[in-house]
C-alpha cells in the first residue's frame, strides 16, 4: 500500500519511470545462475588462499614457523602481517584522525598480538583450496597467552588491564568530530555527549518516569555470499582484484596503503554481492590475495568459509544500555537520559555513535543528556550493520516509551504523536530536521486496520514501534553514454547490492523522457569510473541518483545544443519535454530523444557527460511496526502473527523494492529480537559459527510482512526520495518486546528474546507474586 | 596428488565425465570443473541452501553430497531450467515480482521451489514455507519468493490446463 | 580435508570385509550429512569411506500390519515418510524424521545414520525407542541384534565393533490400541537442533480409558537418548487422563541429566521435557483413541 501525502509539493509533475516497477537490469542473469559472484571469478593458473586463525582471544605471536606448510607439496607460499609495507613502516596509532588503514592492516593479519579467537595469523596460497587448508593446519604458531577481556563490563572496571596500552579516551560532542583528546587511559576509545536544556528541571516536570537497564548480543548481518577475493599482482606491478565488497574505492585505497603501492596501480573490479547489510563495507582478503599473487607470480583466490565469515569479520555490536526517561501528565515527554556502552571489538570503532544521535530522534525532547562510550573488548572488530548502532538504541527507548504510555494509561501511539518530531524541530545531534513524515506514519498506523483488528486467543499481543535514521550523504559521479539509436549507458561507481542500478537508471531515464528499457546500467571499475562513495547508510538511490540526474541534465543541455544546431537556432529556443525537443519559435519542428540522437553523428558526434554530483546532505528517515504476537507460557516461544511496517519513502522510486527492503529490514531486525546471538565460550570462542546454531529466520519462522509506505517528499532530492535501505530494520526489536509484553506481561530487557530468556522472564515474574 | 577417479553422469540433460577427488563435494566439481556457478557456496554444511541442486528428481545440497556419488545419476542445476526457448515459468515470475535482491540464494530458491511444484502444484503457503526451511534468504524476508511461488503454482496448473 | 578412498560395495560381505581391513580409519557412508560435516570441521579423519547405499539388506523398506516395518539403514528419510503404510502405521516415526534437516537433508540423511552418529538429540532415535525397535547388526563374527535403547554409549558413540556395519532396524507391528508421537522443542521452527525432544507411545485398553503400557524416550537431556522406562511404566493401569500424565512427566524430568550448553540450560532442560512429554503422551492417547 502506498500512501502519498502532501500532493501540493510533489516537486515534478507527473513521472512516468520513477514510481514503476520497472524490471531489474541484473535480474535475468541473476535467476538463471549467470550473474558472477565473487568466488566466481575463474582463470588460468589460479591457486587458493587459506587462513590460519588464532584459537585465543589474547595473545603475543612469540613466532610462526611456517616450513612444515612451505614443504607440503602444492604450496606454493606463505604471508603474514610482516609481508605488508605498512606494518613495517607505521606503529598503531588511535587518535581518530589516524585510525585507518594500519588498523585495518592489523585487523586483516595480526602482527604482534592475536587480539580476538579468529583473528588471522598467516595464510598460504597453493594449488588447491584442500592443499591450502591442510597447509594452513601445518603452520606452528608460539603464543605466550595473555589476559583477555570479554565483555563491557569487565573492560570498564576498576583496575581491567588495557587492551591497547597507548589508548586513551577521546571525547566529542559531534558524530563525525575528530574530538578531543583526554589524555586518560582506558579501554573506552570514545565518548560521544549529546545534550539539551536541564535535565532536574526536566525530571522534575515529570510526572512519572521510568528507569531501565539493557543488554544486547552480538549479532551478525548474516549475508549468505561469504567475503570473497581474487587479485593478480602483474609483472609490470599493477595489481587487478575481483571482490565482493560494498565499496571498491576503498578496498583500492587502503589496500594500496597496505601493500604499499600508488592507489593507480591497483584496479578494483566489483563482482555481483550476495548481501553486505553492512558487513561488506570493510574488507579482509584483498591484500592478502594481492600479497601472496606477487610471491607466487599467480592470480591467487580466497573464499571464506562460513565459520571464518562468523569468527573473522565484523559483527554488529554487543551493548549495555541504561534509560531514564519522564514525561508529565499530558503525556510531553520532559527528560530523557541515556547511557550507551557498545563493544568495539578489539579495535576502536563500534558505532555507538550511531545509537546515540538517534535514539531519542523521534521524539522532541527540551531536556536530554546522552552518553556514548565506544568500548575495546578481545573480540572481533565491529562493523556496521544496517543502520549501524541504532537498533540496540531504539530496542531501549521505544521499550521505555511503551512503559510511559502504559504508566500514564495513554495509547502508544497518541504518547508518540503527542511528541512526533516535525519541521524544525531538532534532531539530538542539534540539526533542525527538514520536512520528514514521521507524524504521517503515526497517523497511517493508527488509522490502519491492523492497530485496531481484535487480537483472539490466549498470550496474544500486539506492539509497536518507531524509529529514527538518516540516510548517508556522499558524493558520486556519474557518466552517461548517449548511443546512436537513442539508448544510454549509464555508469556509476557505487556497487549494486539491492537494485540500485536500476533504481539510479530509472531516475536518469526520468529526465531524458526515455523507458527504462532504453537505459543500460552498469557499476564500472576503479579505473572506469570516478571516485564514488561506498554503498551503505541508505545512500546509493539518493546520492548516484542524485549523480544520474545531473549527468542526464547535462546530456539534455548538449542535446537540446545539437537540435538549435540543426534548426540554426539558439540553445534557449529549444524546449524539452516528455522526451521531445521542440522549437519554442517554431513548434512544427520536433524530434524525439531517438530521432537527436540518430543526428549526433553528422553534428560533431555521440556525446558522453561525466558528472560528479556533491550530495545535498544527510536526510532523516523514519519507519513504524505494529505486530501481534503469541506467547508459549510452557516453551517461551514467540510466533509472529501479523506483521505491518511502515515507512515514509519520501517517493517510493520502485515501490516493489522498497517493500522488499522494508521486508528483508524486518526479518533482520526479527531475527536479532529474537534468536539470534553470537554464543561466546569462556575463552572467547563463538561457540555458534554455523548457520545452524546461529539462527537466522528460515521462512517457516516468519509470516507474510505487509508493507506500507507513504510518500513525503524529501526536499533535498529532484523527485523527492528518501534512503530506505535501513531504517525499516530498527523498530522491530522493540515493536516485538512490546507485543510479548502485551502477550505475557514480561518487560524482556535483554537480547534474544529467545525461549530461554522468556522463560527466565516469566519465572521471575511468578516468583514476584 | 592423489589419485583421481573418473565420474559419468547427466548434468541438464547431457553426458558427461569428469575426474575428480574423492573429498570433493559435487557442489566443488559443478562450479571448479564444469563451470557450473550457478550453485552457490553459502555455508559447506548443509544449513543455507545456496548449493540446491535436483539429483534424480530429489533436491540436495550438493555441498553433501560427494561428487563421486553423481556416477549414474542426472543432476540438474540452475543452467538447465531456461531453454532456448525462453526462462521457465518461475524464473518469470521471479523476476516479474522481485522476489530477489541480492540474488546468491536465488539458484538455490528456484530449484526448490521448482521441485515442489513439480509434485505438489498446488502447496499453499504454509506448504511452501515447510519446503522451502532450508533455503535461508537473508534479503526478501521471504514474502516476495513466497509468492512469487504460488503464483508460479497457479501459472504452472494453468498451463498445464 | 584430508583425501580419503572411497568405495560403493555391492554387498554386505564386502562391506564388512572392507570395514575390517582399514580398522578404525574406515568409516560407513550413508547419507553422509552428518559424517562430512564432521570431517571438514576435523572432529576426526579417515582412510576409507565405505558407501552403504547400493547393498542390497540396507535399502528393504517392508512395512505391514502382520509383520511390522524392516528398515535398511540406508535407506533416506523421505522413503520412508512417503511410503503409505509407514505414514499409517508409525506415525510417531514419520513425526521424527520429517523434521530432521530440510527438504534437502531428508533427501539424504537415513535413520541408520541417525542412529550411528549417536547424538543425544538425534531426532529418530527417542521416537525408534518408544516403537521399540531392533537393530540388526553384521559385523566379522556374523549377525547380532541390539534394542534400540542399548545402541548409543555416549555422544557419537555406539555399540558396534570395528568392522561392524547396521543393517537394519526393525519395528513391531503396532499393537491394537496404540498410539505414539515424537516431538521436539527448537526456537526455530525448522533447521534446528533439538533442545529437547520427547517421545511417547501407549497402547490402551479396549475402551481407550486405561493405559495398559507407555513408553517415554528423551533427546538432548543426557549423554545418550534416555529411555525413561519408569515414567512410562508408571502410567500401566491407570486411567488416561491429566493426572497421570503429570505423574510421568514429573518421572521424565527426574530421569534427564541435562547438561547447559549454547542450545539450553539445564533448568529449561528440566523444564521442557516435563512439558513435551505431556504434550508427547496427550497426542499419543488421541491417536490410540482414533484407531
Ligand atoms: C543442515 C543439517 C540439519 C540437520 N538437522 C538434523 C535434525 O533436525 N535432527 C537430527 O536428528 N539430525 C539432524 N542433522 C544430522 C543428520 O542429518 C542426521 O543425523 C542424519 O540422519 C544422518 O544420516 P546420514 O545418512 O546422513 O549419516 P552419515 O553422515 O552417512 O553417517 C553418520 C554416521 O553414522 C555412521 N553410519 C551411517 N550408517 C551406518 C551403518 N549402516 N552402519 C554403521 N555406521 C553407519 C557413519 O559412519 C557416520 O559416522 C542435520 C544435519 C545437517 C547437515
Ligand atoms: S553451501 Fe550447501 S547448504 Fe550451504
Ligand atoms: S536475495 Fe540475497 S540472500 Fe536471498
Amino acid at each position: 500500500m502506498t500512501i502519498t501525502a502532501d500532493q501540493e509539493n510533489q516537486g515534478p509533475g507527473q513521472l512516468r519511470v520513477v514510481g514503476t516497477r520497472a524490471a531489474r537490469h541484473d535480474a535475468v542473469d541473476k535467476v538463471t545462475g549467470r550473474a558472477q559472484f565473487g568466488a566466481d571469478v575463474y582463470m588460468a593458473g589460479l591457486l587458493h588462499g587459506k587462513f590460519l586463525r588464532s584459537p585465543y582471544a589474547h595473545a603475543r605471536i612469540r613466532s610462526i614457523d611456517t616450513r612444515k606448510a612451505e614443504a607440503l607439496p602444492g604450496v606454493k607460499a606463505v604471508a603474514t602481517a610482516g609481508d605488508f609495507p605498512i606494518v613495517q613502516k607505521q606503529p598503531i596509532e588511535f587518535a581518530q584522525s589516524v585510525r585507518g588503514s594500519r588498523i585495518t592492516a592489523e585487523v586483516i593479519l595480526a602482527h604482534e598480538r592475536v587480539m580476538y579467537v579468529g583473528h588471522a595469523v598467516a595464510a598460504v596460497a597453493a594449488t588447491s583450496f584442500h592443499i591450502a587448508e591442510e597447509a594452513a593446519r601445518l603452520i606452528e604458531v608460539d603464543y605466550e597467552v595473555l589476559p583477555a577481556i570479554l565483555s563491557i563490563e569487565d573492560a570498564l572496571k576498576e583496575g581491567a588491564p588495557f587492551l591497547h596500552e597507548s589508548m586513551t579516551t577521546q571525547f566529542r560532542v559531534d558524530r563525525f568530530g575528530r574530538g578531543e583528546d583526554t589524555g586518560v587511559k582506558s579501554n573506552i576509545a570514545d565518548h560521544i555527549q549529546l545534550k539539551s536544556g536541564d535535565l532536574e528541571q526536566g525530571f522534575r516536570e515529570a510526572e512519572v518516569t521510568v528507569e531501565r537497564e539493557f543488554f544486547t548480543q552480538t549479532v551478525h548481518q548474516g549475508y549468505i555470499e561469504p567475503f570473497s577475493s581474487t587479485a593478480y599482482w602483474a609483472p609490470d606491478g599493477h595489481v587487478t582484484i575481483w571482490t565482493t565488497t560494498q565499496g571498491i574505492f576503498n578496498v583500492r585505497s587502503s589496500t594500496a596503503e597496505i601493500i604499499g603501492v600508488p592507489e593507480s596501480m591497483v584496479k578494483v573490479i566489483p563482482m555481483e554481492v550476495g548481501g553486505g547489510f553492512g558487513g561488506k563495507g570493510t574488507f579482509y582478503l584483498d591484500p592478502v590475495a594481492a600479497v601472496l599473487s606477487k610471491k607466487t607470480g599467480h592470480p591467487v583466490k580466497i573464499v571464506m568459509t562460513r565459520k571464518e565469515v562468523f569468527e573473522g569479520t565484523g559483527p554488529g555490536s554487543a551493548s549495555h544500555m541504561r534509560v531514564k526517561m519522564g514525561a508529565d501528565r499530558s503525556g510531553r515527554i520532559t527528560a530523557a537520559k541515556f547511557y550507551l556502552a557498545y563493544e568495539a571489538g578489539a579495535f576502536p570503532g563500534s558505532a555507538v555513535a550511531g545509537g546515540a544521535t538517534t535514539g531519542t530522534g523521534q521524539y522532541n525532547i527540551e531536556n536530554f543528556q546522552i552518553d556514548g562510550y565506544d568500548v575495546v573488548v578481545n573480540k572481533q572488530k565491529a562493523q556496521g550493520y544496517r543502520a549501524p548502532g541504532q537498533s540496540q538504541a531504539n530496542f531501549a527507548i521505544e521499550t521505555v516509551v511503551d512503559e510511559l504510555a502504559e504508566k500514564l494509561g495513554m495509547d502508544p501511539l497518541d504518547l508518540r504523536l503527542k511528541n512526533v518530531v516535525q519541521e524544525g524541530d531538532r534532531m539530538p545531534s542539534g540539526v533542525p530536521y527538514p520536512r520528514v513524515g514521521l507524524k504521517e506514519i503515526e497517523e497511517a498506523m493508527k488509522a490502519h486496520p491492523h492497530y485496531s483488528a481484535p487480537l483472539e486467543g490466549p498470550n496474544r499481543g500486539r506492539g509497536i514501534a518507531v524509529a529514527f535514521r538518516w540516510q548517508g550523504g556522499q558524493g558520486s559521479p556519474a557518466t552517461i553514454n548517449v548511443n546512436s539509436n537513442g539508448t544510454i549507458s549509464l555508469i556509476t561507481g557505487s556497487v549494486d547490492l539491492s537494485g540500485t542500478r536500476t533504481t539510479v537508471a530509472m531516475q536518469a531515464a526520468e529526465v531524458l523522457g526515455l523507458s527504462i528499457d532504453d537505459v543500460v546500467s552498469t557499476v564500472g571499475d576503479t579505473d572506469s569510473v570516478g571516485v564514488s562513495g561506498g554503498t551503505g547508510g541508505s545512500r546509493v538511490t539518493f546520492d548516484t541518483g542524485l549523480a544520474a540526474i545531473a549527468a542526464a541534465e547535462e546530456v539534455k543541455r548538449q542535446m537540446s545544443a545539437r537540435a538549435a544546431q540543426l534548426w540554426e537556432l539558439q540553445p534557449e529556443d529549444v524546449e524539452f519535454r516528455d522526451g521531445i525537443f521542440t522549437c519554442t519559435k517554431n513548434p512544427a519542428d520536433r524530434m524525439t530523444f531517438k530521432e537527436l540522437a540518430r543526428r549526433l553523428g553528422s553534428t560533431g558526434g555521440l556525446i558522453t557527460c561525466s558528472v560528479y554530483a556533491p550530495t545535498t546532505g544527510v536526510g532523516p528517515i523514519f519507519a513504524g511496526n505494529i505486530v501481534d504476537v503469541a506467547v508459549d507460557l510452557e516453551t517461551g516461544k514467540v510466533d509472529i502473527l501479523r506483521f505491518t511496517s511502515f515507512i515514509d519513502a519520501g517517493r517510493a522510486v520502485h515501490p516493489g523494492f522498497v517493500e522488499g527492503q522494508m521486508q528483508g529490514s524486518t526479518a533482520q531486525g526479527i531475527g536479532w529480537a529474537l534468536s539470534e546471538e553470537f554464543f561466546y565460550t569462556e575463552n572467547g570462542t563463538v561457540a555458534n559459527s554455523s548457520f545452524l546454531d546461529y539462527r537466522m529466520p528460515t521462512s517457516s519462522d516468519l509470516p507474510m510482512i505487509d508493507t506500507v509506505i507513504i510518500e513525503v517528499p524529501n526536499p533535498r532530492h529532484p523527485f523527492g526520495l528518501r534512503g530506505v535501505g535501513e531504517v525499516a530494520a530498527v523498530p522491530p526489536l522493540a515493536a516485538l518486546a512490546n507485543a510479548i509484553y502485551r502477550a505475557a506481561g514480561i518487560r524482556v530487557t535483554r537480547l534474544p528474546m529467545s525461549p530461554g530468556n522468556i522463560l527466565e522472564a516469566l519465572e521471575e515474574k511468578s516468583a514476584q507474586r | 596428488m592423489p589419485d583421481r577417479i573418473r565420474v559419468r553422469t547427466r548434468v541438464n540433460d547431457a553426458e558427461v565425465e569428469f575426474l575428480c577427488e574423492s573429498r570433493q563435494s559435487l557442489l566443488e566439481v559443478l562450479r571448479d570443473v564444469l563451470g557450473l556457478t550457478g550453485a552457490k557456496e553459502g555455508c559447506n554444511d548443509g544449513n543455507c541452501g545456496a548449493c540446491t541442486v535436483i539429483m534424480d528428481g530429489r533436491t540436495v545440497n550438493s555441498c553433501l553430497v560427494l561428487a563421486v556419488e553423481a556416477e549414474g545419476r542426472s543432476i540438474t542445476t540452475i543452467e538447465g531450467l531456461a531453454s532456448a526457448e525462453g526462462l521457465h515459468p518461475l524464473q518469470q515470475i521471479f523476476l516479474d515480482e522481485v522476489a530477489l535482491q541480492c540474488g546468491f540464494c536465488t539458484p538455490g530458491v528456484i530449484l526448490s521451489a521448482k521441485a515442489l511444484l513439480d509434485r505438489e502444484p498446488r502447496a499453499d503457503e504454509a506448504r511452501i514455507r515447510c519446503w522451502m526451511g532450508g533455503n535461508l534468504c537473508r534479503c526478501t524476508g521471504y514474502d516476495k519468493i513466497v509468492r512469487a511461488v504460488l503464483r508460479a503454482g497457479e501459472a504452472m496448473r494453468k498451463g498445464a490446463s | 580435508m584430508r583425501e580419503f578412498e572411497y568405495v560403493v560395495p555391492d554387498t554386505l560381505e564386502e562391506a564388512v570385509r572392507l570395514m575390517v581391513e582399514k580398522g578404525h580409519r574406515a568409516r560407513a557412508f550413508a547419507g553422509g550429512t552428518d559424517i562430512l560435516v564432521q570431517l571438514r570441521s576435523h572432529r576426526f579423519e579417515v582412510d576409507l569411506l565405505v558407501d552403504i547405499k547400493r547393498i542390497p539388506e540396507l535399502n528393504q523398506l517392508a512395512c505391514s500390519e502382520g509383520e511390522g516395518l524392516t528398515l535398511g539403514a540406508a535407506v533416506p528419510c523421505y522413503r520412508i515418510y512417503e511410503d503409505p503404510a509407514v505414514a499409517r502405521l508409525y506415525p510417531a516415526l514419520v513425526d521424527a524424521i520429517s523434521i530432521i534437516g530440510s527438504i534437502q537433508i531428508q533427501s539424504r540423511a537415513t535413520v541408520g545414520g541417525n542412529l550411528c552418529n549417536a547424538a543425544p538429540s538425534g531426532d529418530s532415535i527417542p521416537a525408534l525407542i518408544v516403537l521399540e525397535a531392533i537393530c540388526n547388526i553384521a559385523g566379522p563374527g556374523g549377525h547380532r541384534s541390539v534394542p534400540v535403547e542399548e545402541f548409543c554409549t555416549a555422544p557419537g558413540r555406539n555399540v558396534l565393533q570395528e568392522g561392524e556395519v547396521l543393517v537394519s532396524l526393525h519395528l513391531p507391528p503396532p499393537m491394537p490400541g496404540s498410539g505414539a508421537h515424537y516431538l521436539r522443542f527448537t526456537p526455530r521452527n525448522e533447521m534446528d537442533i533439538a533442545i529437547v525432544g520427547a517421545g511417547a507411545s501407549v497402547v490402551m485398553d479396549d475402551a481407550r480409558q486405561r493405559i495398559i503400557s507407555a513408553r517415554i524416550a528423551l533427546g538432548a537431556v543426557a549423554p545418550t537418548p534416555v529411555f525413561a522406562r519408569k515414567a512410562g511404566d508408571l502410567l500401566a493401569g491407570k486411567e488416561a487422563n491429566e493426572e497421570s500424565i503429570e505423574e510421568a512427566a514429573q518421572a521424565a524430568m527426574a530421569a534427564a541429566r541435562p547438561i547447559t550448553d549454547m542450545r539450553g540450560t539445564i533448568r529449561q532442560r528440566i523444564h521442557l521435557v516435563g512439558v513435551l512429554t505431556r504434550r508427547a503422551l496427550r497426542t499419543a492417547i488421541l491417536r490410540a483413541r482414533e484407531v
